[in-house]
């Protein structure tokens, strides 16, 4: 493996599979799977609908617990959850480069929903299927018509409970707007406070939103628009007119995805997570041209990051405490059975639980985030306890196989001279090499 | 397994950390000598934005049900009621334990209080709160502290952030060590050792992870052996924070944090769960510092308050004015501070939000100033261009 093939499979994707075959091409291989459908979505999965069937099973479940007192704890979300975060584990265990599904996890990020909310655990694996890994290579603005409509995210930010003051129902019941996901959705998924919109624009695109609900009493359950809950009239934001209705919300989320200020967003953000903390100048504006020039194609920009001359001096970004397990358990490439279970655990252990970011903004993506004297000791003391897994593994061949020519000499050293397998394949894993993606 | 004796335990890792100081100059050093001052000083950052009224309840202020009865508890004296803090203001009724520092003078509500920056936005509030300027800054003042106070001859560590990363309030030139229980099985300190050579030159894994060892010896030396089974929850945390402060060659700043506190909805119900929690932790937090609590203070704080009204959905949206605690033996306490702006629809932020009368950082100096001796100068220097919002007087029994 040369030292760009090395980089590439390092920067791009989640860290080579075991001794996997090698592209003989790898820019060609990273783009080629942007081509097509992502294969994650031919694989079976759990819709929004069925884990809104399995809340209102438990909602249920526990009414009749506390009529009786008998029942046992009611489940159907917590198995459906543990059954497709097994799925999402496998896939990021198992795909061949991984630079779709490094997109996937960005997008994710982007716009956290987090268990932090547990109303959100039925549904928050089917967002990523409905809403994200659909568009991740399509445009931007269908990726965030689908995030606005998608129970998750209506949950997660509170939008299902927020009523039009002076809609029907807003005067029948005396309620009224809740600001988080208009205030979330500027500040965080599109324009970002540096377009310079007011409290005003906050509260004025919560009435646009009003009325984008669920109902858990449909079948099946699911997005619906309440017009009763509706904030009459037009409404102005950010200097612009937007009509009553479902309509409005529609034109103001065409306007949102394609502002000048969100491709800045969103190209800052890209290039943070694939190139360095501290975004190069140049690199950002490359990126915010293709999203302009291309209406906010998000495929389109995902190969010019490949392009990037940025992209391809010496490896400086932190690996995630999720990437880093990943990267470490793909290189293992340990038969399903003697994987360590619990992959969820491990990474919040090492401060990054899957989905549940602690706040909307998701997780950080900078080295001085993740490289706190603890969090760093957490990492070496992970990676000697998942080593006593590879006590049939050869540490300096996998070590060529996973980092070829980004290996340090004082690593290999280091690792001809330990006192056991578990102790070379730690020294691996923890060497400093290891961690930069 | 056997548990070798702490002694041996503390050799051994002597032996590792004295090979650490050889290649650092010595700035590592296992000689974790007295720091210089006997004070503490402890921040607890509220993430997420804590409503301030909900928690010093202004039940005088006839304005009040007229916004939010449905957030407000019943009255002092009825079941379930509000902590009385003498006829204006109540605690919650989940802080009771902070009720009894009330009772001991030690504790401090200061309110109507906002950080630097006038903002809606939780992440931007809480980096400003952190810089302790109302521009961006690469630093943090936490840290800023540490540089002012005098550096203890051994070359300890002056600060301490508990939780496993270092939030940007302590981030900056001063070395800072973190510490939180373990929950991974640890290899043998000569693994450690090899893994430091390799670290050596890497310009962020290398103090780092040099940091973490030194940090995990002296946290053993004073705690002994962790605890096994996994971080216990923010009351155990503070406890153990306590302790280490505590420690004659301790670490004199640390910086915990606690979330669940952005009440979008249901709020009656959602936050008294982080209430008790915060409430646990303090305690625990004195029970921790023993004999030190008495040279102590703690600042508990929050990047803004919310809305006086109650939203759509039970709850509340962001907001400005909030409150802020103090508490210690060191905090001279047992009333509350406020200049209360009122609540009649005027007297709002925005017509919104509580008005905030005081800025953060004149609380943080009218501690820290008085407790650590700093002059003016040296203020200026932990919170630049903060001069409109000077010390507030008479927050501390440190004359």
């Amino acid at each position: 493996m040369d030292t760009r093939t090395a980089h590439a499979l390092v920067r791009f994707g989640l860290g080579r599979v075991g001794q996997s075959e090698v592209p003989p091409d790898p820019l060609a291989a990273l783009a080629a799977e942007l081509e097509g459908p992502d294969p994650a979505l031919a694989q079976p999965g759990a819709s929004a609908a069925e884990g809104l069937i399995a809340l209102r099973q438990d909602r249920a479940a526990r009414r009749a617990r506390k009529a009786d007192g008998a029942l046992a704890e009611p489940n159907h979300v917590r198995g459906l959850l543990a059954a497709e975060t097994a799925r999402l584990a496998d896939h990021v265990l198992t795909t061949p480069l991984g630079f779709r599904e490094r997109l996937v996890w960005f997008w994710v990020n982007h716009f956290t929903v987090s268990l932090r909310r547990p109303q959100v655990a039925g549904v928050i694996t089917a967002y990523i299927r409905e809403a994200i890994r659909p568009h991740v290579t399509g445009r931007f603005h269908d990726m965030l018509l689908a995030v606005m409509n998608h129970p998750a995210m209506l949950m997660y930010l509170d939008n299902v409970g927020s009523i039009g003051p002076d809609s029907p129902v807003g005067q029948r019941f005396h309620r009224g707007l809740n600001e988080n996901l208009a205030r979330e959705s500027l500040e965080l998924h599109t324009v970002t406070p540096a377009s310079g919109y007011t409290q005003a624009d906050v509260t004025s695109y919560a009435k646009i939103l009003t009325g984008w609900s669920i109902d858990l009493r449909l079948n099946p359950p699911g997005y619906v628009f309440r017009l009763n809950a509706h904030e009459p009239g037009d409404k102005l934001l950010m200097g612009r007119r937007f009509p009553h209705g479902r309509g409005g919300a529609l034109e103001a989320f065409a306007f949102l995805a394609h502002h000048p200020a969100t491709y800045r967003n969103l190209a800052t953000k890209l290039v943070r997570h694939f190139v360095a903390d501290d975004p190069p100048q140049g690199a950002v504006a490359r990126l915010e041209a293709v999203l302009r020039e291309t209406g906010g194609d998000l495929k389109a920009a995902s190969l010019a990051l490949l392009q990037l001359p940025e992209a391809w001096t010496p490896l400086t970004k932190l690996r995630s405490p999720f990437d880093y397990v990943v990267a470490v358990l793909r290189a293992m490439d340990l038969p399903p059975a003697r994987r360590p279970p619990q992959m969820t655990r491990v990474m919040a252990g090492l401060g990054q639980a899957p989905l549940a970011a602690p706040l909307p903004n998701g997780w950080p993506d900078t080295a001085a985030d993740w490289a706190g004297p603890e969090a760093m000791m957490r990492r070496i003391d992970w990676a000697y306890g998942v080593s006593a897994r590879g006590a049939e593994l050869d540490a300096p061949e996998l070590a060529d196989a996973a980092l070829g020519p980004l290996l340090h000499a004082d690593t290999l050293a280091q690792m001809r001279r330990a006192g056991s397998r578990r102790d070379a394949l730690t020294l691996l894993f923890a060497s400093p090499e290891f961690q930069r993606r | 397994m056997t548990v070798p004796h702490p002694s041996l335990r503390l050799t051994r890792r002597s032996a590792l950390l004295g090979l650490t100081a050889a290649f650092t100059a010595g700035r590592y050093s296992l000689a974790l000598a007295s720091a210089a001052t006997p004070k503490r000083f402890v921040v607890v950052i509220l993430r997420g934005a804590l409503d301030g009224m909900s928690a010093v309840v202004p039940y005088g202020d006839a304005a009040l049900a007229d916004w939010r009865a449905p957030l407000v508890p019943p009255q002092p004296g009825a079941a379930g009621g509000l902590l009385d803090l003498g006829g204006f203001y109540g605690l919650h009724p989940a802080l009771a334990g902070l009720h009894g520092l009330y009772q001991a003078g030690e504790l401090l509500p200061v309110h109507a209080v906002a950080g630097p920056y006038r903002v809606r936005s939780h992440f931007e509030a809480q980096d400003y709160l952190e810089f302790g300027a109302d521009h961006a800054m690469t630093s943090g003042w936490m840290n800023r502290l540490a540089q002012e106070l005098p550096a203890a001859p051994g070359g300890a560590d002056t600060a301490l952030a508990v939780g496993a990363d270092i939030p940007l309030m302590l981030r900056g030139a001063a070395a800072v060590g973190s510490w939180l229980p373990q929950s991974f099985a640890q290899p043998a300190p000569e693994l450690y050792a090899r893994l430091l050579e390799l670290y050596r030159h890497d310009p962020v894994t290398g103090p780092a992870v040099a940091e973490g060892l030194k940090e995990r010896g002296f946290t053993e030396a004073t705690l002994g052996q962790p605890a096994a089974g996994g971080p216990g929850g923010f009351a155990a945390l503070c406890h153990g924070a306590g302790r280490l402060l505590a420690a004659p060659e301790g670490p004199r700043l640390a910086v915990l944090e606690i979330g669940g506190w952005d009440t979008h909805t249901q709020q009656a119900n959602r936050l008294v769960f982080p209430l008790r929690q915060l409430d646990a932790g303090m305690v625990q937090l004195k029970a921790g510092l023993g004999a030190a609590w008495r040279d102590s203070a703690v600042l508990v704080m929050t990047e803004f308050g919310r809305t006086v009204r109650v939203n759509g959905t039970g709850g509340t949206d962001h907001g400005t004015g909030t409150v802020a605690f103090l508490l210690g033996g060191d905090v001279a306490g047992g009333r509350v501070q406020a200049d209360w702006p009122g609540l009649a629809q005027a007297r709002l932020f925005e017509n919104r939000d509580l008005q905030a009368t005081a800025d953060l950082r004149a609380v943080a100096k009218g501690v820290i100033g008085p407790m650590f001796g700093l002059n003016a100068a040296a203020l200026e220097r932990v919170f630049p261009q903060s001069g409109r919002a000077a010390g507030l007087a008479g927050l501390v029994r440190t004359a």
